[in-house]
């Protein structure tokens, strides 16, 4: 499987995924506009709460192709940042104090040849770090497969997806084999004292559906991947965080190849919940990408919705001018209001 | 081409109430109640009901808890064997009523 880049795909076009986004693909589909749903609960236009957390793509760069994937991330995706825009983004961080959590993410972060450089140079600043791990990335070369001690090191908290606790399921949403391999790494990560308790390691699972449907109670789900990880592997973990698939990229064109777009654009809607809309993660995250532009969210960075006015480069970082920003919001949000909300940290009501 | 079931006719569901409020309420009071965790999973709950949807035969249910039980992580596998246990209970009832057919015939035949 190849990115939609690499397959030529007009959903691998920004501009593309937004017309699809507003205007559907039959003549008389309409979905309530996003930003009137904001209206109707007080909440438009969108403002930031408390600048917190300064989430980082260090590039698209990936060793997995899975199909739900939002960033079109993959091993032939060569975009990655530069060490220039990391030191920028260690001197926005050191001249903003305020944002207390950096939150890595890719692709694969760890394929980045800065990336261990970037960790530790952050970990001097006294940052909480988040990496977004997709375990199989530990086993796929040599070079990889100290991540874990790495991470205990530099006191990072792990977040990895594992879409199911079972094969079937996660193989069919991330390839052939991940299933084993995240299992693995999972056991590498307990074996450095990840996910158990008093260790102070954290390690966070993420599930999201392999389907057009939205996730379950985040809680019951939470329990049954620690029976079933625990009963058949011997893992543990710290929480699940249930995330919505967003209606971008790979998954858009999954939606749409299936017959499911207007039927899951619609669920969304239904699923509207004006309380985790309060709680959308955009509210207290800024999203830099490998270039170094500003995005309110990593979902409006894949859709090219850059921050307009003077603050749209992390070399014009201003906490105070971002703090009074008007953040972007289109069709695509439905995802992170829906049910008890999604977000990077899972469900938000 | 019309039918009598309309699979838009789903989302009405929660209008049942308006042609009697009070009656409906309750009704959808105690549905709600009913598929909670408690001494069943909520999970659990979504499986039998797709079974026993497809033992009363409701398109409406069969659409609804099909998506359910599969947002709830059941197999295919898993959901399939849930009708399975539908129809062997449905089939069964039909044939256990063999024993009166062979109870009368043996009642009359010489």
């Amino acid at each position: 499987m190849k990115s939609l880049l690499a397959e030529h795909s007009r959903l691998a076009i920004a501009s593309e995924q937004i017309d699809i986004l507003e205007h559907g693909q039959s003549p008389g589909y309409r979905l309530i506009p996003f930003q009137q749903q904001l209206e109707a609960s007080g909440l438009y236009p969108l403002h930031p709460t408390t600048l917190e957390v300064f989430q980082v793509n260090v590039g698209k760069m990936c060793n997995q192709v899975c199909k739900h994937c939002h960033v079109d991330a993959g091993p032939d995706r060569k975009e990655i940042m530069s060490q220039e825009t990391m030191q920028l983004c260690l001197e926005a961080l050191k001249n903003n104090p305020s944002l207390k959590t950096v939150d890595i993410t890719g692709g694969a972060p760890e394929m980045n040849p800065h990336f261990r450089w970037f960790v530790e140079a952050i970990k001097k600043l006294d940052r909480h770090i988040i990496v977004r791990c997709n375990l199989t990335i530990i086993l796929a070369n040599s070079k990889y497969n100290h991540l874990p001690e790495f991470y205990k090191q530099h006191q990072v908290e792990v977040v990895s997806s594992l879409p199911f606790y079972t094969q079937d399921r996660t193989d069919r949403q991330r390839g052939n084999g991940v299933f084993e391999d995240s299992i693995k790494a999972l056991q590498m990560l307990n074996g450095v004292g990840y996910g158990l308790e008093e260790t102070g390691l954290t390690l966070n699972l993420v599930y999201n559906p392999a389907g057009a449907f939205l996730p379950p109670s985040q809680l019951a789900l939470e329990k049954e991947y620690k029976t079933a990880l625990s009963n058949q592997y011997g893992i543990a973990f710290n929480n699940l965080f249930a995330i919505t698939n967003l209606p971008i990229s790979r998954f858009l064109d999954y939606l749409l190849q299936s017959g499911n777009y207007e039927k899951y654009m619609e669920k969304l809607l239904m699923a509207y919940n004006p309380v985790a809309a309060a709680n959308v993660m955009c509210r207290n995250t800024i999203s830099v990408g490998w270039d170094g532009y500003l995005y309110d969210c990593d979902f409006n960075q894949m859709l090219d919705l850059k921050l307009s006015g003077s603050c749209r480069h992390i070399a014009q970082f201003n906490t105070e001018k971002l703090q009074n920003r008007e953040i972007i919001v289109g069709q695509h949000c439905y995802g992170c209001t829906a049910g008890a909300g999604s977000s990077c940290g899972g469900a938000v009501a | 081409m019309e039918t009598y079931y309309n699979p838009d006719d789903l989302k009405k569901f929660g209008n049942l109430a308006d042609f009697q409020k009070n009656l409906g309420d309750k009704f959808f009071a105690y549905y709600g109640e009913v598929f909670k965790d408690d001494a069943l999973t909520a999970r659990e709950k979504s499986l039998i009901a797709l079974a026993v949807a497809h033992a009363v035969q409701c398109p409406y249910c069969i659409d609804a808890y099909s998506s359910d039980a599969f947002e709830k992580g059941w197999s295919e596998a898993q959901m399939m064997e849930a009708v399975h246990v539908a129809c062997a209970i449905r089939g069964g009832a039909s044939l256990v009523h063999g024993v009166q057919m062979m109870n009368k015939v043996k009642e009359i035949a010489m």
